[in-house]
């Protein structure tokens, strides 16, 4: 299993995963910095996602927009908070209009990555996402995170 | 979409009542055990008054129950709604464990550093 632990917290609206990759951690953070690589793990492969602008640096960003299976193309940035390659990353996740700009008035969550080398040349990757109210963190669910529903509703679909 | 259809309309009184921190409080109080509204009043630097109103929005969000026992009204925590705060993360938790499992299928394919760069 690569997943060795999921902390959830219902009042301080974190969630909590932490990973374990069998690869050094400059490997591991290009999946982070490589927004070709990054494009490829951010959406499912039914929603997959097109990274349009990436800068890594702190007040820099990254623009991507998702494709869904009806064609809707719904767009997220990233703004950078903090970042210390190859250790971390922290940024502000949130919904953007098509010209990649942050939707006014929809939430946005902190997303803190944290890598750390293991003994054997393991990774362990720890990332913790938090949201500002219950509030948001049900909107982004129900709106910004489309692909996460996807599996769950065509299986529903595959019921009915 | 099904799923968000059915998560909004259950949820919007839910949300909008764990919005606030002095809700969150009395639920978290009112889950260990029974409490009247004048008991909680003391927890709170606000009225009896102000507490009732956040007890009342708490009740219609069914997140706590009330009841009447001579002159005091007694609340208690409702599990079952906070839980569902817990689902929320839930999904979270499903959308990141699909993407650790694509990170981890591209390292396989590219294990060394610079290979993709």
């Amino acid at each position: 299993m690569t997943v060795v632990n999921v902390q959830k917290d219902t009042e301080a609206l974190t969630m909590t995963i932490t990973a374990e990759f069998d690869a050094p951690i400059k490997r591991v953070w290009q999946l982070w910095e490589d927004p070709r690589q990054l494009e490829r793990w951010w959406g499912p492969p039914t929603y997959p996602a097109t990274v349009t602008a990436h800068d890594m640096t702190p007040g820099g960003g990254v623009s991507y927009f998702m494709t869904g299976p009806d064609g809707e193309k719904p767009h997220g940035y990233w703004r950078i908070l903090e970042v210390d390659e190859p250790k971390g990353l922290a940024f502000e996740n949130g919904l953007a209009d098509d010209s990649g700009d942050p939707t006014p008035n929809t939430p946005s969550m902190i997303i803190r990555v944290v890598l750390s080398e293991q003994p054997e040349g393991v990774t362990r990757m720890a990332i913790e996402s938090t949201f500002p109210t219950v509030e948001a963190m049900e909107m982004f669910l129900t709106m910004g995170m489309q692909e996460g529903m996807t599996g769950a509703v065509s299986q529903i679909d595959a019921l009915l | 979409m099904v799923v968000d259809i059915k998560i909004r309309k259950k949820s919007d009184d839910l949300f909008h009542a764990l919005a606030d921190s002095t809700r969150r409080s009395i639920i978290r109080h009112t889950f260990e055990r029974e409490h009247s509204v004048s008991d909680l009043a003391r927890f709170y630097p606000m009225s009896f008054a102000a507490v009732q109103k956040h007890v009342a929005i708490l009740e219609r969000a069914e997140l706590v129950t009330k009841r009447r026992s001579g002159r005091e009204q007694l609340v208690r925590g409702n599990v079952l709604a906070v839980r569902e705060a817990l689902e929320l993360l839930e999904q979270m938790e499903e959308v990141w464990r699909s993407r650790i499992d694509r990170m981890d299928q591209i390292l396989a394919e590219d294990p060394k550093e610079g290979v993709m760069k």
